[in-house]
């Protein structure tokens, strides 16, 4: 990513494609922007025209008690399976990139394939087995459950990009030196997939924190923040509230992906390929 | 196997092998160890994706009686599903839900393939930030996100509420909200990202030289686009519209927020057979035969690709 260029070019040059990116990005943006503007609106009602500023809805979020509960709920259930769904995609994915197994097509197709069906079969395929077959009541576990079926795939995709992406001989240098492979594993193929690590925990759990068709289907007594969302959207006395979280969810993903970027750029680049 | 092991033992040489019989096979037998290595996430999807499955086809071959199954095995469920003169609810439902995604994905693409364009081939610099400021709003709650198309489109919402102070129109637009066309843009907003970046990486991918090329060969920029560009950023395109049409179909959030009764979507259905009508082995069907259709819908597509691609290789 040097810089090649000597004169500065203009952020957007004013051309017809140039005009589309911004409506573009004013397409993108101008929707997600109205949740933070009427978290600060001072009406129980999400609707024009505006009332008046107030933080009010920011202080009695931080003493709804369920809002809180369902956070925790989902950053619990988040972190757990971000973990997980990542450990079992790193397994997935060294298998893939360093064995030859045979049926490799049939096994990864496998893994993947929850990336290809309607979230609301998985769902309720899920809910069937856990209810009519297996007579347990839905909970968190039964969301984390589903949610690491959804993770794992996007997780094992990111690191065999990343395991492809980087020079065997120093995996091979380490073993020809007497390490084990255990040893050569957490010394040298685990900090060189370090950025795609990062990024297939961060993305398993933005995944799962965010998701919501699943836990709808698979949470019981316990909802999950975006299941306790939608019934502030259909019966909506602390809507305002879900609101003023939600932007700062913004924020705070924002933050993330801006270090998660700032980290990237400075952990190790991946090596090029040869010749 | 354990023949050809033993004599493979003597080959052995490495500190490892001469251990124990597991340890020892395994570091001898890369097969072995990579599908130890695959056991795991295997074990996951076989318990939570094949077993669930199969149960819901099985289920989908039983009745509800009450509160009760009727574990006897018949094709009830599916004769209902099929029976339009009676219940025509079920085949109208999935075709207005494939017609919805579909519409909704030609939408995404249309809108996502110019600014991919953009980000690809006229962006020079800053490329990084610019994909990040393009995925910065997905990173809000997605039932927000489509809550906040009501907030658009509704009685009291924006467009009304700008349209009534310009003095434009004096009372609100109703066809705005709870109907097809506001769940296809909503949806078109909530997918943008899952399309824009697999367009914009195979447009990225091109050899700028083939361009070059065509252009020294007196190929028109039009010209060029149809038949260099646009054919060599097929795969991002067709995996881009995979990946907004399967999910969209079996979309529930949209519909039952910005669709109205008008909008309704066979998702809808699937959740209140589970839920309020308390009959799953018919949900389970239904699911079926969404899951059929759209399988068989992306292997129509994929398949017309193909025959697309020839097409255009040989203009």
């Amino acid at each position: 990513m040097a810089a090649t260029a000597e004169t500065r070019t203009p952020f957007i040059k004013i051309t017809p494609i140039g005009a589309y990116a911004a409506f573009f990005l004013f397409f993108i943006y101008a929707p997600v922007l109205l949740l933070p503007l009427f978290s600060f609106n001072d009406s129980q009602y999400v609707a024009l025209p505006l009332k008046g500023f107030t933080t009010r809805w920011y202080v009695e979020m931080a003493a709804a008690e369920q809002l809180q509960a369902a956070l925790f709920n989902s950053l619990k259930v988040a972190s757990v399976v971000s973990i997980i769904s990542t450990i079992l995609a790193m397994l997935a994915a060294l298998a893939l990139t360093r064995y030859r197994v045979p049926g490799r097509a049939i096994i990864s197709g496998t893994i993947v394939l929850p990336l290809v069906i309607p979230g609301i079969i998985l769902g309720v395929s899920i809910l069937v087995v856990m209810v009519q077959v297996m007579g347990v009541e839905p909970s968190l576990w039964s969301v984390g459950a589903g949610h690491l079926l959804l993770c794992t795939p996007f997780g094992m995709l990111i690191l065999i990009s990343r395991l492809e992406g980087f020079d065997r001989s120093l995996e091979e240098a380490s073993l020809d030196l007497g390490e084990n492979r255990f040893v050569t594993f957490f010394r040298v193929t685990l900090p060189l997939a370090m950025p795609g690590v990062i990024a297939s925990v961060l993305t398993s759990f933005t995944l799962s924190f965010d998701e919501f068709i699943l836990a709808f289907f698979l949470a019981g007594a316990d909802p999950t923040l975006p299941v306790y969302i939608w019934s502030q959207l259909r019966f909506p006395l602390r809507l305002p509230q879900v609101l003023a979280l939600g932007s700062i969810i913004l924020v705070v993903s924002f933050a993330v992906i801006a270090f998660a970027e700032w980290y990237r750029r400075r952990g190790v680049q991946p090596s090029a390929k040869p010749g | 196997m354990d023949i050809s092991g033993q004599l493979n033992q003597e080959q052995a040489v490495g500190t490892g092998a001469r251990r124990g019989g597991l340890r020892a096979w395994l570091t001898r037998n890369d097969n072995a160890r990579g599908y130890l290595l695959l056991s795991p996430t295997s074990i996951m999807v076989v318990l939570l994706l094949i077993l669930p499955i199969v149960a819901l086809i099985a289920i989908s071959f039983m009745t509800q009686r009450g509160f009760d199954l009727d574990t006897s095995l018949t094709a009830n469920n599916y004769q209902t599903f099929f029976n339009y003169s009676e219940k025509p609810i079920y085949i109208t439902l999935l075709l207005r839900s494939l017609q919805m995604s579909l519409t909704a994905t030609v939408l995404t693409i249309a809108l996502c393939y110019p600014m991919a364009y953009f980000l690809a081939f006229h962006v020079k610099k800053h490329k990084v930030m610019w994909l990040i400021i393009i995925t910065v709003p997905f990173w809000t709650s997605y039932l927000l996100r489509i809550f906040a198309w009501k907030v658009i489109l509704g009685y009291d919402g924006v467009i009304n509420s700008g349209l009534i102070s310009l003095g434009l129109i004096t009372e609100p637009l109703e066809f705005l909200l709870y109907n097809k066309l506001a769940v296809t843009i909503t949806l078109a907003h909530a997918w943008i990202a899952f399309a824009l970046l697999p367009i914009y990486v195979s447009l990225e991918k091109i050899d700028r030289s083939l361009l070059e090329a065509a252009g020294d060969l007196g190929d028109s920029p039009f010209r060029r686009f149809w038949r260099v560009t646009f054919p060599l950023s097929l795969p991002g395109t067709i995996s881009a519209a995979l990946l907004v049409f399967i999910p969209t179909v079996g979309d529930y959030v949209t519909p039952q927020l910005v669709g109205g009764t008008d909008g309704i979507m066979i998702g809808n259905i699937i959740r209140t057979l589970f839920g309020k009508v308390n009959n799953a082995p018919m949900g389970a069907a239904v699911s079926l035969m969404t899951m059929l259709t759209v399988t068989l819908v992306v292997c129509m597509f994929l398949g017309g690709t193909t025959v697309a691609r020839k097409l255009l290789s040989r203009v």
